[in-house]
């Protein structure tokens, strides 16, 4: 059901010119990919989507849109090559799935790797009761450094590209806001 | 958006507990779902809000560049702060069973210290990106 919301969202993101409404359904999109994230219990990735997917990212497509043009313009042609590139993958990667263990299958080699020595472990080791905090923070505490500083790069990045956004230097001119 | 009565009291309402609810999720990522990059991206959305109904130089005033950049750095540092004592304790770099006398205390702490590091960095940014965006467009 929620897929099915998804795949239609989808196609009306690609078949839209209208940017603006592009973004408010990517806005849809991120908030029905976090509602299956929450259906298949992972509650922290779904809390992640809800907030970034579809709360700042819509708002910075927003900003975007602000600075460029509100409609795409029209292809010159239809691209039949980036159309077949994109159904080879797509197939090949549904064809990945079907030799998948089944969802929430206990043998999985996902469920058998480390998973049992973080939930059994966990709770002793690091008295935090959030598994997934303890594996980010704890276990894999050097992953998320590394996460931290790509976000910490991207905010040095934006500030080199387009400025602090320094009032100073460009005084306001008739104040646009949206 | 100066004018628009409706949105402004909903806003001045609902941003203090938006700011309160980032706080939860950045103290309670321990016991309940959330941490430090989710509690960031609240607080970071709570000043977006602001500065959208507000403008963008009250938000200025509230949420300083000069500050914020500044934030940007400390959270990064925050963290490898926490590694660099579990170091000087004579514990290998991030591992925090040496911060206090129990192991699984000083796991509690280094993972309560170093999600503080994530959220504020994460918020900073967010801040900082959202200002030079919106800074860009009113030339």
């Amino acid at each position: 059901m929620l897929l099915s919301f998804l795949a239609v969202t989808a196609i009306a993101i690609v078949s839209l010119r209208d940017l603006f409404a592009v973004v408010m359904l990517f806005g849809i999109y991120s908030l029905l990919s976090a509602s299956i994230f929450l259906v298949l219990d992972a509650v922290d990735v779904s809390f992640t989507e809800a907030a970034v997917g579809a709360g700042i990212s819509t708002v910075l497509m927003l900003g975007t849109l602000a600075l460029t043009a509100r409609t795409e313009k029209k292809p010159a042609h239809l691209a039949w090559l980036p159309l077949l590139v994109v159904a080879i993958t797509g197939a090949a990667l549904i064809y990945g799935t079907l030799d998948m263990p089944r969802w929430g299958d206990a043998n999985a080699p996902i469920n058998q790797h480390v998973v049992p020595r973080y939930i059994l472990g966990s709770l002793p080791e690091t008295s935090v009761p959030n598994i997934v905090t303890a594996v980010l923070a704890s276990y894999r505490g050097y992953d998320t450094l590394g996460e931290v500083t790509v976000i910490f790069t991207a905010g040095i990045g934006v500030m080199l590209l387009l400025g602090n956004g320094n009032s100073n230097r460009r005084r306001k001119k008739g104040g646009r806001k949206r | 958006m100066k004018h628009h009565l409706v949105l402004r009291v909903v806003s001045k309402l609902l941003i203090p507990f938006i700011l309160l609810f980032a706080l939860y999720v950045q103290f309670h990522g321990d016991y309940g779902p959330g941490g430090g990059f989710q509690a960031g991206v609240i607080f970071g959305a709570g000043f977006i809000l602001y500065a959208l109904i507000f403008g963008l130089e009250t938000a200025r005033k509230v949420a300083r560049p000069a500050v914020i950049r500044v934030l940007v750095a400390v959270g990064v540092l925050i963290y490898g702060g926490v590694g660099v004592v579990s170091l000087l304790l004579g514990g290998r770099y991030l591992d925090y069973s040496l911060l206090a006398h129990v192991p699984a205390h000083g796991q509690h702490l280094g993972i309560a210290l170093i999600e503080f590091g994530v959220g504020t960095t994460v918020a900073a940014v967010m801040i900082t990106i959202f200002f030079a965006y919106a800074g860009r467009g009113r030339r």
